[in-house]
Parts: C-alpha cells; structure tokens; sequence
C-alpha cells in the first residue's frame, strides 16, 4: 500500500477500483447473469437440435460476452467524472494512459474474466466437445481485453453527454467485429481440421495492437471531456 | 511564485474575463472573488491547467506550467467544487487512494492524523462516505491538506458547509501553509480572514 511512484499510482488505483467493485458486487452480478441468460436464450429461440446449437455456439458465447462486456463500459469513468476524482487522476505527475490502462485492467479483472471463467459450462450446455471448449475458452482470453481496451474508448468519447451510453454502443460495437470474426471463428477453423492458431495469433495481434493504443486515445478523450 | 499573464477564458460563446495578469510571490493567499457566474472556478481550473486557456501564460516559478506539467502537478493540490471522494469508501480509504494516486502515498496513521486536525469524528472512520452529512464531507477532501507539504494549494470554495470551528482550524492551516512559504489560490464568497499582509485579492468581472 506505500508504494510510491507510478506502479504504486496504477496498482493503488487498480486496487481501489476492485474495492469498489466489491462494495457494488450486485451491479457485476448483472452483467453475469446477463451474459448467462442471453447464451441461455439461444438454444430456446433456436430449437434443441444438436447439431445447430453446436455450430451456433461459439458465435452466441462471443456476442453474448460482447454485450454484456459493454453493459459494465458505461460505469467505467461515469462514477469518476460526477464526483470529481477524474480531474484528481489528471493532475497527478503521472501519465495519464498509464492510470488509464490501470482502469481498463481493473474493469477486465472484474467483467471479462468472470466471463471467461464461466464460458466453458455455457459450452457444455450447447453440446460443444472439450477440444471446443478449450478453444472457445483460449479465444476469449485472449480476446475480452480487447473489447475492455477499444470499448474504453467509446466510454471516454461519450462521458458526460445526455444518452452517451447509446451513442458509446454506436461508436464501439463497430470497433469490436474483428475480435468477433477472429473469436467465434476460432472454433468452426479447428472443427474443420485447419485449425485455431491462425484466429487465436490475429486476436492476439489485436490485444497487443490495443495495450499502447487504446489508453491513450482514451487519455486523450478524457482530457477533452474534463475541460 | 505563480505568475499569471494576460490571461482569458470563454465558457460557450460567453467571454469570462479577459487580460487577468497576477503575480503571487511565495507565502501569499491569492484569495479570487467574484459575483457567481463571474469565472472564478474557471480561472482555478486554468490555473491547475484542467482548462486551457484561450489565450495568456501561466508560470509558476518561472516555467510555463505546461512545459513541466510532472514537476508543477507533483506540487499541487486541487480541491475543486466536485471534492474527488468515493460514496463507497471510507473516509480513511478516500485519503490513501487519493495521495497515492497522487504520488505522496500515506500510512494509516497519517490518514487518521489528518482526519483528527480537520475535526471529522472518530466514529465516521469505518463509515461509508455516502453516509455523511455535506459538511463532514468537505472535512473529509480537505484533510488531503494536513496530509502533505505540497508549495500550491488550489481551493474552490473551501469554506463551504464547514461549522464555525472547522473553518477556524482551515483558516489556521491555511495561514501556517503561507507561513511556510506556501502558496494558496482560493475562491471564494466571503473574506478569508488571514493575517491582511499575507493576502492578495483579485476581483473579476469588473
């Protein structure tokens, strides 16, 4: 906790995000459940059979995890905006996109991961294979901190306008249809015997692509939505 | 020494104030007052450099603020009318993840030191800060001020919703930080009440 210096801002700051995550656990158990009812309502609206579910199954995990990844966006810099502690994260001595990507992490730790952790039942609950699973799984590690980078973005561009949550949708979603493609395409490449590395090497590309970037086009919007 | 010149600022198509240029030498309260409306938070967050300014420079200890924005933020404590706490935090939580952030970690001991000079009630400690009064809340922000040795001080309003005797104890912690060749910029309503050697005064929209 006395750490001094830029680690110890961005690990403070990670730190007391989770903090307050933890103290307002019901709003991460809604997006959960959301995620889980939407890969839920699938197999409802579609019929029970076998085959269709499975070949629908890495598509609907992905857009399912994708939506409710930008469900939890909207509170990402809200909070911080209205009582003033994003104008204190500006006048620090620090980076800016370094705290920002200390944010981004803390959000991935909280919405993204849980995601992941829990794609593999949602698998089985569609009939996938356990070489599908594990690709499926793999594929949204590597690929939900994308979505938490880029939708960053969207949430920074957005702060402190009137219906900004549906205009963040409308600026971001778009942003977000490579880590679809790569993503759900993961698993149909490997059924089909040509396997997943070629979707898994793209969706990484996309992440490291995203770490220097995103923070700082971020770093940039929050700049101009303090003014 | 914080140096402003010629500077303006605009909100929307309204010109604020125009041609403002101040000097304040060390161990100076620069105390900006004003009819509301007239800029005065604006012209603090020009001088935190939050706000750009449109035209005019600010300096402090002879360098554009903008060209050493580590060594001048690193300095600088801003209180603004949005006080920067956290509902869900205690107010002991509040203090150390703020001075973190801010480069000046605190031990809990420290925090509590800071909380007990500004006067919030021991039993308030463990509490959320959602749950205290207004007033308490402003005490909670500007503990951050008995908790470190920063030269500027930049204060949107500090005097209010404090009790008589709260703003006693900041107007003494605001007279000591001068005394020790502080600098403190404050907005605000009413005379301060400092040592009148000690002060400065700027009136805008005049």
């Amino acid at each position: 906790m006395m750490q001094g210096g830029l680690a110890g801002a961005v690990f403070g700051l990670i730190q007391r995000d989770l903090l307050l995550t933890w103290r307002r656990r019901a709003d991460i158990a809604t997006t959960l459940l959301f995620f889980v009812i939407v890969a839920t309502l699938f197999p409802l609206g579609v019929g029970p059979e076998p085959a269709v579910l499975r070949t629908i199954a890495p598509g609907v995990l992905w857009i399912a995890a994708l939506l409710s990844c930008f469900l939890s966006l909207g509170r990402l810099f809200a909070t911080d905006y209205q009582d003033g502690t994003l104008e204190q994260m500006l006048l620090t001595p620090h980076p800016l996109a370094a705290l920002v990507l200390g944010k981004i992490a803390a959000h991935w730790l909280v919405s993204g991961l849980p995601v992941v952790v829990l794609s593999p039942l949602i698998g089985l609950q569609f009939g996938l294979s356990g070489g599908a699973i594990a690709i499926l799984t793999f594929s949204l590690l590597l690929g939900t901190p994308t979505l938490s980078l880029v939708g960053s973005i969207g949430a920074a561009l957005t702060l402190g306008i009137r219906g900004g949550n549906l205009l963040s949708a409308l600026l971001v979603l778009p942003l977000f249809i490579p880590v679809l493609i790569f993503g759900a395409g993961a698993v149909a490449s490997s059924e089909s015997g040509m396997g997943a590395e070629g979707h898994l090497s793209l969706l990484g590309a996309c992440v490291v692509l995203a770490i220097p970037f995103a923070p700082w086009a971020t770093a940039a919007a929050l700049r101009i939505a303090v003014e | 020494m914080l140096d402003i010149h010629d500077l303006s600022c605009h909100r929307g198509d309204r010109k604020l104030f125009g041609q403002v240029s101040v000097s304040v030498p060390v161990g100076r309260l620069l105390s900006i007052e004003g009819s509301n409306g007239s800029g005065k938070t604006t012209l603090l967050r020009a001088i935190c450099g939050l706000t750009p300014p449109d035209q005019g420079t600010i300096r402090w200890h002879g360098r554009s603020i903008t060209e050493q924005r580590e060594t001048f933020t690193s300095g600088l404590i801003y209180i603004g009318h949005r006080i920067g706490l956290k509902d869900d935090l205690t107010p002991m939580e509040n203090i150390q993840a703020a001075m973190q952030m801010s480069g000046h970690p605190v031990t809990t001991a420290l925090a509590r030191a800071a909380l007990e000079a500004i006067g919030v009630e021991p039993v308030c400690y463990r509490l959320p800060t959602r749950v205290l009064s207004e007033g308490q809340q402003r005490r909670v922000a500007l503990a951050r001020l008995w908790c470190s040795d920063q030269p500027l001080w930049v204060l949107d309003e500090p005097f209010t919703a404090l009790d008589a005797r709260s703003s006693q104890l900041l107007r003494e912690r605001l007279q000591r930080q001068v005394e020790r060749g502080g600098i403190v910029v404050a907005a605000t309503h009413q005379a301060i009440g400092l040592d009148p050697s000690t002060v400065q005064q700027l009136r805008l929209g005049e």
